[in-house]
């Protein structure tokens, strides 16, 4: 196996591309009967820092319905010229650039290494990248103020020719004008009333150029950027002007009566930031990043009305229907997050507060953009301003770590059919032949537009299986303007063998790729989640756990303790069994924004992030011995460990019960015990480690054992020691979760239960 | 009388009798009369000399000869008569006539010496006469006729006189056009006499001499020679226009004297109405004419009206056209005597229903119970005691109320009472507040209410004991017992919302589009609200204002200004959304003036600025209010908007017009359209506007038409004022606008106003015009009201008056002061009532009444056809003068006019309500410049409406340039020009200054600094400074002028003969005009028709 994991390892590093089975059931039927579904996870634009881009364009099947890209699987003749398209068999000429082309002077796209290429297109207009920020501010004063400095600072760390816009907004909405000198002007508009975008570009002044001719459309594209630069300008132009004006702004000045949440248009804030750019600079990159510090209280999108009596709605709410705003709000941003994807315009959302700002309704915004969506408790938090510092990270080569509007396009041969993908996209409804008519998260298109895009940005990819083949193929052709505003295109061509599931079940089986398959799963789970019932979507869990044990488990009949599964399956149950526990499922103990939150992240990150949500990783600490990963267990619970838990959402480290008296006592501060200094620090090191490379910041808890927030901990692991089993009181082999959950024990017993069992 | 005066001279003109026949019916008949009348006054000197005359001409020679010496022997016997009367005993005119006998008799050397003197003194008497016989006002009438009552004369003397009756008969038959014609006939006689006595008028001066130069000029030498050949040359004016002035001339003493010589006759009635009597007399005689035979005379003007009318004979025409301008009753002459009359002494309001000076005149008010007239003017201070006789006499009981007018410095402001926590004391049913009129009884432990007689409760600390009179020991110690006008403090029962105000706001509005920038508009008026904004208005001895400032531009978005104190450049905020408007920020909006100072002039600096390269022309207009009012509303407080536009709102918004002026429109039925806004949005806005306590002045700059008559609608309904400025060019209108905006700025505003006038049983305030709004019956709602606004309120009765008790009004406003302070502020008034109609007409304010009817007249346009409206008036006139004629006058024929003393200037003034713009429009008058003046008139004080309507002309070189203070004025006519002289013409609107085409070369160095006329620039707006004493006394009267008048009046030069005469002679309201209004005399013709139909 030890093949296929770096098989599977290599092409993951190389086309950032994991499948969930690496040999590929010759049958529809047979592929059905997998349970796992032929699924990858695509990172498209995953770093390759030793994949330079090529400076041409790519080489196109000249099959209009095909198009596909010239690429190593395909045949070549190098003496007529001619290349076959491997998806649709055509025969094609090579353009007159390659007339020199032999077999010891390949192209790059040629080369078998080169199965993921980028091409640097030279054509159209370079558009600058474009930031519009959208700043609520119905805040504390010293959140503004941080809020303030974190926005101005982030003016230093933009491209300089990039433009910038500015939106505030609390009970109305704001547009900066930033080319004026001197006095700040602002276009505002009420908080409380939806505009159509073509009222919006009235009102701002965009549809109307001076000349009121409007039939002359070759006029149009020099008035445009003249019109539009009033509210975004060059960095660079005006950062003074933008700095100050951000120090210069105020509280929403407008009273909130006692018992009463401030009136905040956030519904109308975003409407407008998306018709501004829709009126400017359609189809170009560009980042909408709003800020806010509570619900949406008014006007269209609102989330909660201004009550402060009245809570925000919960689950509960949900559950029993009693959100009165829920659905006309989720209508609202997904409009408007529809008209946003449609111009290729990205929705960031960094969300800054205490209680629920509405994320939930809010989510299609940036799911459906490739935005991203930041949760915090302040926006005076290091977790926010790390957050969005890193936003603005930039890669070995001096770029942003974030590309634009881009468009993905999946071929395949004539195998296999798309059947959809879920992640941070909407569908661009481009059917085709390789379309399937069965569809698993966003279907129905062979091609998706990702607005905003990072390198660790991961889709899910579903395909179905039609018949079998020599070898399937796969081409992703992603078109993406980078953040150097150069336009690319990044061509990722796979291809994995068939094999009959009748007679080489064993390759299949040993192709497998659990850790791909249970991401997947959970992506089509959390997909189904967003729409279903969570039991519904547990219990379709459960079944195809069963049903994939079955098929490939090895077992007596009604013999549980006969069960037993092969390597490259061993530990999907136990991704499993945390999946149902994790916050992607469970909505308990959780508020729908964090659900939302939770869920987004996990549509979008790749595949060893996304473990880590899955099942959080737990590393002990300990005198005896380097630190150690550990189950995550609460038998790992002990007195003398220092615990470090990673569950991408949160960092953790636990002080165990004696490690934490010993630093109470200040042993750490004598000179003797430097060693449990150095034991004590250790962790802290690692955790820095991994905030440093984290995005979005974790949260970050110190606790110890016994302290409240202990609970992050005790939430996560499995409670193989609970009130239940008093036996284990006494020993020291961790400690007891107070809680009614099934340990993974248990979960496992049930498990080998079922799946021997014939019943189902 | 008249028809007798002009009988006189007609026989000598010739004797065309046939015209006659024609002219009588015109108005002759009656108008002879009629216009007889008007000479009287203007009569005094001319007439006088007609009398003379006429006599002579009766005698059908004498005319030619001379009609002087036959005129004086005829004057003779007037003049005894006029001793005559005096001897019977009117004392006022004995003292006047003595005097004026004294003088007379040196002046005149005629060989007829004791009657020349006579008829001499009685035109000078006229002037006298008229204060003195106040009580004689009837003797005026007489005066009117006294022509008539020479025309009795020559029947003594038997031969001239006889004639003119006859003509008075063939009056009845002439159509008004005709009418007009004889007038201009009767006129050129005047000048004959005039002439003719030369010797004996220098006394009496002005009159003659102008009579002369004017005629002659104009064509006394031709038509003299063919008209009375004989006569004429001579004379020029002949005669016969003379004694027409007599018979205007009414001036009571004249008419006395006549009426006396007839009296003497006819019985001894008392002298006024024998004196009356006479006159009518004559017309009758006129009427008998038949009998009389003389027609001649008549015959002789009217052929030459005739002419008028048909031009029969060329030459005729001119010479016989008019009827002597200086015999029909001048509002100079009136203004003037009320001036000296009344005007040396303080008004002490103390006793009931008296008439006060009249506007014109400079009085000082002691207030001793009743509410000043600066504040309160009733069209009548004598109300009939049913509504019978009111109805009978058709004279509108009407108040014009000033509530916060300005008082002079010498007069005291109201003083404010504070009743503590309990608030003002009122009468628990009525809710009348404690005044001077309550009666206290049971030893002061109650009181009784004036208004609705319930008896009230004396609060334990309001008590106080009554002395022997029954009146509170502390009566003079508290305002609200002893005063007409006082201010309570409100408490908080009386705010919005049982919350005292925050202190109001001004708001300014600034339209930024191209015609505004273009026109330099913005920059200046930026510029002046850096300095200005130190001006606002403050109470009392406040250091600094509490008024909050805002400040928006606009012109299709609205931009607002964040000019917080701490901000280091002042915010713009644009809003766009203008279908939906709405008020961006709230903190930073409306700030203290000294706080942000830095900010603001910033920002006054940056505006032009930024708008500087506009391109815009695209305005909006509703939302602008919309905006402000909502600023306010947000802001809790009230406020007033200033607004400056430029250009008709046509962007696509709320409000939005489309041009829709239409001159074919005019004279028919849909004329009203023009008047009526174009859309109901400006309404609701109102509304919302006066429930918020918004006022919003509006400051037009129009390059076209911009419909006044909607964008006025806001302003008019919150109290507002509007001010337009067409074509507006900075260097032009600057010093207009800057002046008006000053003042509007500076001046003291109560706001969120809410008036309520209380009548006491009997009577009830029906009607309210003005500038505010009403949402229901009684509560006139004002959110803004300055001192300049004025409302007229008309009483209706509902039960009988008694006269015992009077009639008692209580008008009551609460306001915000402009610190923020609530109040009422208190006027009472009482007045007479009265069950002889006497007295009514004797107590009657001309002024007040024309201010009333202008206003109705006004709003009538708005619902009916604009000729509809002036037959009304006409109507309502002739009502009130024949009801005159018929219960108070002494019974006379029917041929003779008759006017109450009180009311004899109510033909000319509504002859000029009639030929307003509004009512009768030139073609040069725009559908805009209509509604603006409509507007205004609304609102506008008894003082201002009277110099509206009937402009004062000052003949600026007639006095020495050593006399400092304001030359007499002379009568709004062309006539009364002379080419050699300088005429300062204003109505409180405009200015114009009038430079004659032979006005000395001195005169035109001194004041325009150029050598000659020919170099004066024709439309100049402004005297160079010069340092000479003609310059200096111009351009200070000018200033005195302006400083008047609560708008600025742009000057205008207007050379004579140059195209802006025209414009000019637009204001020459006694004349005919252009665009077909009637001349005084032709007007008062007809009226005398009228009322003769009326009495038939």
């Amino acid at each position: 196996m030890a093949t296929y994991l770096e098989f599977i390892q290599q092409n993951e590093e190389r086309d950032g591309v994991r499948f969930s089975w690496n040999v590929w059931p010759s049958s529809r039927l047979e592929a059905t009967r997998m349970v796992v579904p032929l699924a990858c996870l695509l990172t498209p634009l995953k770093e390759r820092p030793d994949l330079p881009p090529v400076q041409y364009e790519p080489v196109l099947c000249s099959r209009p319905t095909c198009k596909a890209i010239l690429n190593p699987l395909c045949q070549v003749d190098y003496r007529a010229r001619l290349w076959a398209c491997n998806f649709c068999f055509q025969r094609n000429q090579f353009p007159p650039a390659y007339a020199g082309i032999s077999e010891v002077n390949q192209p790059a796209e040629l080369m078998p290494q080169f199965s993921t290429i980028e091409y640097v297109v030279q054509r159209g207009p370079q558009c600058p990248l474009i930031f519009l920020y959208v700043v609520d501010t119905c805040l504390e004063e010293d959140d503004l103020q941080a809020l303030k400095e974190s926005l101005q600072m982030s003016l230093s760390l933009l491209p300089p020719d990039s433009l910038v816009g500015l939106i505030t907004f609390g009970r109305m909405v704001q547009v900066h004008e930033l080319s004026c000198e001197g006095i700040s002007k602002s276009y505002v508009f009420r908080g409380t009333k939806d505009l159509t975008a073509k009222q919006i570009q009235d009102m701002l002044g965009l549809t109307k150029p001076t000349v009121p001719v409007q039939p002359v459309q070759p006029a149009q594209p020099h008035e445009q950027p003249f019109v539009s630069s009033r509210f975004l300008q060059p960095v660079h132009k005006i950062d003074m002007n933008l700095t100050d004006l951000l120090g210069e702004l105020q509280r929403d000045p407008w009273p909130v009566p006692q018992g009463k949440r401030p009136l905040r248009s956030t519904g109308v804030a975003v409407s407008i930031a998306v018709g501004l750019l829709e009126g400017t600079f359609p189809n170009t990159g560009a980042r909408i990043m709003l800020f806010m510090g509570g619900p949406p209280t008014q006007g269209p999108g609102m989330v909660v009305g201004d009550e402060l009596k009245v809570p925000i709605r919960s689950w509960h709410d949900i559950e029993k229907d009693n959100a009165r705003f829920m659905k006309k709000a989720t209508k609202h941003y997904e409009m408007l997050a529809n008209r946003a994807a449609a111009n290729g315009h990205c929705i960031d959302i960094y969300a800054c507060a205490l209680d629920q700002t509405g994320l939930l309704e809010m989510k299609c915004c940036t799911n459906l953009t490739g935005g991203y969506m930041v949760m915090g408790d302040s926006f005076n938090t290091s977790l926010f301003k790390q957050t969005f510092q890193r936003i603005f990270s930039k890669d070995f080569n001096g770029h942003f770590r974030m590309a634009f509007g881009a468009t993905l396009e999946v071929k395949t041969s004539r195998e296999l059919k798309i059947a959809g993908a879920i992640g941070p996209c909407v569908s661009l409804n481009v059917k085709g032949p390789c379309v399937s008519e069965n569809e698993l998260g966003v279907g129905g298109t062979s091609q998706w537009k990702i607005c905003g895009l990072d390198p660790t940005s991961t889709l899910g990819i579903y395909f179905e299986v039609v018949s079998q083949g020599g070898r399937g193929a796969v081409q992703f052709v992603t078109h993406y303007q980078h953040s150097s505003t150069q336009r690319r295109i990044r061509v990722t061509t796979v291809a994995r063998n068939w094999a009959d599931a009748q007679s080489q079940l064993k390759h299949i089986e040993a192709a497998f790729d659990q850790e791909a398959a249970a991401v997947l799963m959970a992506r089509l789970g959390v997909f189904r989640a967003e729409s279903e019932e969570g039991p519904d979507v547990l219990r379709w869990l459960d079944r195809q756990l069963i049903r994939l044990c079955q098929k490939f488990g090895q077992y007596n009949k009604e013999d549980p303790t006969s069960f037993r599964l092969s390597d490259s399956f061993s530990l999907y149950p136990q991704f499993m069994f945390h999946l149902r526990r994790s916050p992607f499922l469970q909505v308990f103990n959780n508020s729908p924004d964090e659900s939302s939150c939770y869920r987004h992240h996990f549509a979008r990150q790749d595949l060893t992030q996304s473990l880590i949500m899955i099942q959080p990783i737990l590393y002990s600490y300990s005198f005896h011995g380097p630190p150690e990963p550990v189950l995550l267990d609460s038998s790992s619970i002990l007195p003398d460990r220092i615990l470090l838990m990673d569950t991408f959402f949160q960092i953790v480290i636990y002080l165990g019960e004696t490690i934490a008296q010993w630093q109470k006592a200040g042993y750490q501060d004598m000179p003797e015990y430097e060693n449990f200094k150095h034991l004590l620090q250790a962790p802290l090191d690692d955790a820095q480690e991994i905030l440093q490379a984290r995005f979005p910041m974790p949260r970050y808890i110190n606790t110890e054992h016994g302290g409240s927030q202990a609970r992050f901990l005790l939430s996560k692991v499995n409670p193989s020691q609970t009130h239940n089993n008093l036996y284990a009181w006494g020993q020291e082999t961790g400690a007891p979760i107070l809680t009614d959950d099934v340990s993974l024990q248990v979960f496992m017993d049930h498990l080998k239960k079922l799946a021997v069992s014939s019943a189902c | 009388m008249n028809v007798n005066q002009s009988a006189p001279p007609v026989p000598p003109f010739g004797q065309p009798q046939p015209v006659y026949p024609g002219y009588h019916q015109s108005s002759y008949g009656g108008q002879p009369g009629s216009t007889a009348a008007p000479t009287p006054y203007g009569a005094y000197n001319g007439p006088v000399p007609g009398y003379q005359q006429t006599p002579p001409p009766g005698m059908s020679r004498a005319p030619p000869s001379s009609g002087a010496p036959p005129a004086s022997t005829a004057q003779a016997p007037g003049g005894q008569a006029a001793h005559g009367q005096f001897g019977q005993g009117d004392v006022q005119n004995g003292p006047s006539s003595t005097v004026q006998m004294q003088r007379l008799p040196g002046s005149q050397p005629f060989g007829s010496a004791p009657l020349v003197p006579v008829v001499s003194q009685p035109a000078v008497l006229q002037p006298y006469g008229p204060p003195p016989t106040s009580a004689q006002v009837t003797a005026q009438l007489a005066g009117m006729h006294i022509s008539g009552a020479v025309a009795p004369v020559p029947p003594t003397s038997g031969l001239g006189y006889g004639p003119p009756t006859s003509l008075a008969s063939a009056s009845g038959s002439f159509p008004n056009s005709g009418l007009y014609g004889s007038y201009p006939q009767g006129q050129a006689p005047p000048l004959g006499q005039a002439q003719g006595h030369p010797g004996a008028q220098p006394p009496q001066r002005s009159v003659p001499p102008q009579a002369s130069s004017f005629t002659p000029s104009a064509s006394g030498g031709p038509r003299m020679p063919s008209m009375t050949g004989p006569l004429l040359p001579g004379q020029s004016f002949g005669g016969p226009p003379v004694s027409q002035p007599n018979h205007i001339s009414s001036p009571p003493p004249q008419a006395l004297t006549p009426g006396t010589q007839m009296s003497g006759p006819p019985g001894p009635p008392p002298p006024m109405h024998s004196s009356q009597q006479p006159g009518y007399q004559l017309q009758q005689n006129g009427s008998f004419g038949p009998v009389r035979g003389p027609q001649p005379n008549y015959g002789s003007p009217y052929p030459g009206t005739a002419t008028f009318g048909s031009q029969p004979g060329p030459p005729q025409p001119l010479p016989p056209k008019r009827l002597d301008p200086d015999a029909i009753p001048s509002p100079i002459q009136v203004i003037e005597d009320d001036r000296n009359n009344r005007g040396s002494e303080p008004f002490i309001t103390g006793v009931r229903g008296q008439v006060p000076p009249l506007v014109t005149t400079n009085f000082l008010v002691k207030d001793q119970g009743n509410a000043s007239p600066r504040y309160i003017r009733c069209t009548s201070y004598n109300i009939p005691c049913t509504s019978d006789m009111a109805k009978q006499a058709q004279v509108p009981l009407a108040a014009v109320i000033k509530p916060l007018a300005r008082l002079p410095p010498e007069e005291a402001s109201p003083y404010v009472v504070d009743h503590g926590e309990s608030g003002p004391l009122r009468c628990n049913r009525c809710k009348a507040y404690m005044c001077p009129f309550m009666q206290f009884i049971e030893g002061g432990r109650r009181f009784q209410c004036c208004f609705c007689s319930c008896i009230n409760d004396v609060p334990p600390q309001y008590f106080q004991h009554l002395d022997h009179t029954g009146k509170r020991v502390d009566a003079y110690d508290r305002p609200e017992l002893s005063l007409g006008s006082y201010e309570f403090l409100a408490t908080v029962d009386y705010c919005k919302n049982n919350k005292f105000p925050s202190p109001p706001a001004f708001i300014f509005m600034i339209d930024v589009s191209y015609n505004a920038i273009r026109s330099g508009l913005v920059r200046l008026l930026c510029e002046e609200l850096k300095s200005l904004l130190d001006f606002l208005p403050r109470e009392g001895g406040a250091e600094e204002s509490a008024i909050r400032v805002g400040f928006v531009t606009y012109n299709k978005v609205l931009h607002f200004y964040n000019v917080k104190s701490s901000l280091a450049q002042p915010q713009m905020m644009v809003v766009s959304d203008v279908g939906d408007m709405f008020v961006p920020l709230l903190d930073g909006f409306l700030v203290n003036v000294n706080e942000s100072r830095a900010v603001i002039t910033s920002l006054l600096d940056q505006i032009p600025e930024m708008f500087a390269d506009t391109r815009e022309t695209e305005t909006v207009f509703a939302p602008v209010i919309q905006a402000g009012m909502e600023a306010l509303k947000a802001a809790e407080c009230a406020g007033k908007l200033f607004l400056f536009h430029t250009s008709l709102p046509i962007a696509e918004a709320p409000g939005k017009l489309k041009n829709r002026d239409d001159r074919k429109l005019i004279n028919t039925d849909k004329e009203k359209t023009l008047f009526q806004p174009q859309t109901g949005v400006y309404q609701t806005l109102a509304k919302e506007c006066v429930a918020q306590g918004c006022c919003v002045d509006l400051f037009l700059f129009p390059n076209q038409y911009v419909d006044v008559a909607t964008l006025s609608v806001v302003p008019q309904l919150t109290g507002g004022s509007v001010y337009k400025y067409a074509c507006f060019q900075v260097e032009n209108d600057q010093e207009r606008f800057l002046s008006d905006l000053r003042r509007d700025v500076q001046k003291v505003v109560g706001f969120d106003a809410v008036m309520r006038v209380r009548t006491s049983t009997g009577i009830r305030a029906v009607d309210f015009f003005g500038a505010f709004y009403m949402s229901n019956t009684t509560d006139v709602e004002l959110a803004g009201l300055d001192g300049d606004k004025t409302v007229t309120v008309e009483f209706k009765h509902d039960d009988r008056l008694n006269e015992e008790s009077g009639a008692l009004l209580q008008c009551a406003l609460l306001y915000t002061s402009c610190a923020g302070q609530r109040r009422l502020r208190i006027h009472n008034l009482a007045l007479n009532c009265c069950t002889q109609l006497a007295d009514l007409y004797r107590n009657c304010e001309t002024d007040t009444l024309i201010n009333y009817m202008a206003k109705f007249a006004y709003r009538g346009v708005l619902n009916s056809p604009v000729k509809t409206v002036r037959d009304t008036l006409i109507t309502q006139c002739a009502q009130i003068l024949a009801c005159y004629r018929k219960n108070c006058a002494s019974p006379s024929s029917a041929g003779q006019l008759i006017l109450p003393e009180c009311m004899k200037l109510l033909p000319v003034y509504l002859n000029c309500v009639l030929k307003s713009d509004v009512l009768q429009p030139g073609a040069e008058v725009t559908t805009d410049d209509r509604a603006y003046v409509r507007q205004l008139v609304t609102s506008m004080d008894v003082a201002e409406t009277n110099v509206f309507f009937y402009p004062r002309l000052l003949p600026l070189t007639k006095s020495p340039i050593e006399n400092t203070t304001e030359p007499p004025a002379v009568r709004a006519s062309e006539e009364r020009l002379s080419n050699g002289d300088i005429y300062l013409l204003e109505n409180g609107l405009n200015l114009f200054l009038w430079v004659g085409a032979s006005v000395q070369q001195g005169v035109v160095q001194s004041l325009f600094g150029v050598s000659s006329f020919s170099q004066i620039t024709s439309g100049l707006s402004v005297l160079p400074v010069l340092d000479n004493l003609l310059s200096k006394k111009v351009r200070g009267l000018i200033d005195g002028l302006r400083a008047q008048r609560s708008r600025y009046m742009k000057l205008i030069v207007v050379k004579q003969e140059d195209k802006l005469e025209m414009l000019f002679k637009h204001f020459l309201v006694e004349d005919k005009s252009l665009s077909g209004g009637a001349s005084y005399v032709d007007f008062l013709c007809h009226m005398h028709k009228e009322i003769r139909q009326l009495l038939s």
